[in-house]
């Protein structure tokens, strides 16, 4: 099978909207077909990793856990816009998992290098 | 050039229905390809067969069953998408128990694979959403 | 890199992550039409970009909401045809949801 670069770019708050959700099964199908897969959190998408979800009172499906699975998938390439955390008082500290944080111009490198852009 | 287009919201309340529509027609008048159009999110509910939209407005639904038989297009509507909104054809109505099919014509329901199929066989792939 | 945006400027911050994220082309669908026009805040905005991004703007979407008698200089209006033309010469693009 073609193996091409799938980047899918992550820009709004979890569980306000299920984008974020629906994002995270689109990347375990994109990396069980062996695909080039990397995610970048941007603007409200860097929240969706914020540790410390308890969905109970909301009655939601909590899914920060996923997180910690994506390296079973072999999807290791996690960029976070350094300006989207400074915009909402977090750093790398306060997320789930480690990441790559990056200037919104090298994010926007890494994005003009994929094949696939998937927005959610 | 192979298209694949992904629409992420249902039809009327967004306007991305609309705009994937037109974009689909003017992809195939310039004799390029459509390879899938891909429903996700919301985007399912573009598949309802059951819409009755005013008279004087466009009927977002059939258009789309048309441009599909009329141009042998591949539309797949997300399984798991699906079953959350309540998009149901004949295998989904035994799978689950359900009492009722809705699934309008043209359109198939099918696993997230066929949408990173399209990634992997296309082109191009433009996402509408909100 | 083609960066579609279609929410208005005074809606979300859509126009300022893509502004934000590189170089390419700009097209303005749907209600993202409305940083094209003449004497908005973000006129200013645009202008300052036009050095690293060709704008675009959808003809029918700017007719639809009645701007297309205000549009900024400098924005070039198209079609549906000639947004598929976009997408083909850039090898990606991005919608800004």
């Amino acid at each position: 099978m073609t193996t091409k670069k799938f980047m899918m770019v992550n820009r709004k708050a979890p569980y306000g909207t299920i984008y974020a959700w629906e994002a995270l099964e689109v990347v375990l199908i994109a990396a069980a077909f062996e695909q080039d897969v990397s995610l970048a959190f941007l603007d409200d998408g860097v929240y969706q990793l914020k540790k410390g979800h308890q969905t109970k009172g909301i009655e939601v499906k909590g899914f920060e856990k996923t997180w910690g699975a994506l390296e079973d998938y072999d999807v290791t390439k996690l960029y976070v816009d350094q300006k989207s955390l400074a915009q909402r008082g977090l750093t790398a500290e306060d997320l789930a998992i480690p990441v790559e944080v990056l200037s919104r111009a090298e994010i926007g490198k890494l994005m003009e290098e994929q094949d696939v852009l998937l927005s959610f | 050039m192979k298209f694949a287009i992904m629409i992420s919201e249902g039809p009327y309340t967004h306007q991305a229905s609309d705009t994937a529509f037109h974009f689909a027609k003017a992809v195939l008048a310039k004799g390029h390809e459509i390879f899938r159009v891909f429903f996700y999110h919301d985007g399912v509910n573009n598949a309802t067969r059951l819409t009755t939209p005013p008279q004087d407005d466009r009927n977002v639904v059939s258009r789309w069953s048309k441009l599909a038989e009329e141009n042998s297009l591949d539309m797949v509507v997300c399984v798991a998408a699906a079953q959350r909104r309540g998009i149901v054809d004949e295998g989904e109505m035994k799978r689950n128990g359900k009492d009722a099919t809705n699934l309008a014509p043209g359109f198939r329901i099918s696993g997230l694979g066929q949408l990173i199929e399209a990634g992997i066989q296309s082109d191009r792939l433009v996402v509408f959403g909100d | 890199m083609l960066h579609i945006i279609n929410k208005s400027p005074y809606d979300r911050p859509a126009l300022d992550s893509a502004l934000a994220t590189g170089e390419g082309a700009i097209l303005l669908i749907e209600d993202g039409v409305y940083a094209a026009v003449k004497g908005g805040e973000v006129e200013g905005k645009i202008r300052g970009a036009m050095g690293e991004f060709k704008f675009y703007a959808l003809t029918a979407d700017l007719e639809a909401r009645g701007i297309n008698d205000r549009l900024m200089d400098g924005i070039n209006t198209i079609d549906y045809a000639g947004f598929v033309d976009l997408v083909a010469e850039n090898k990606t693009c991005q919608s800004w949801l």
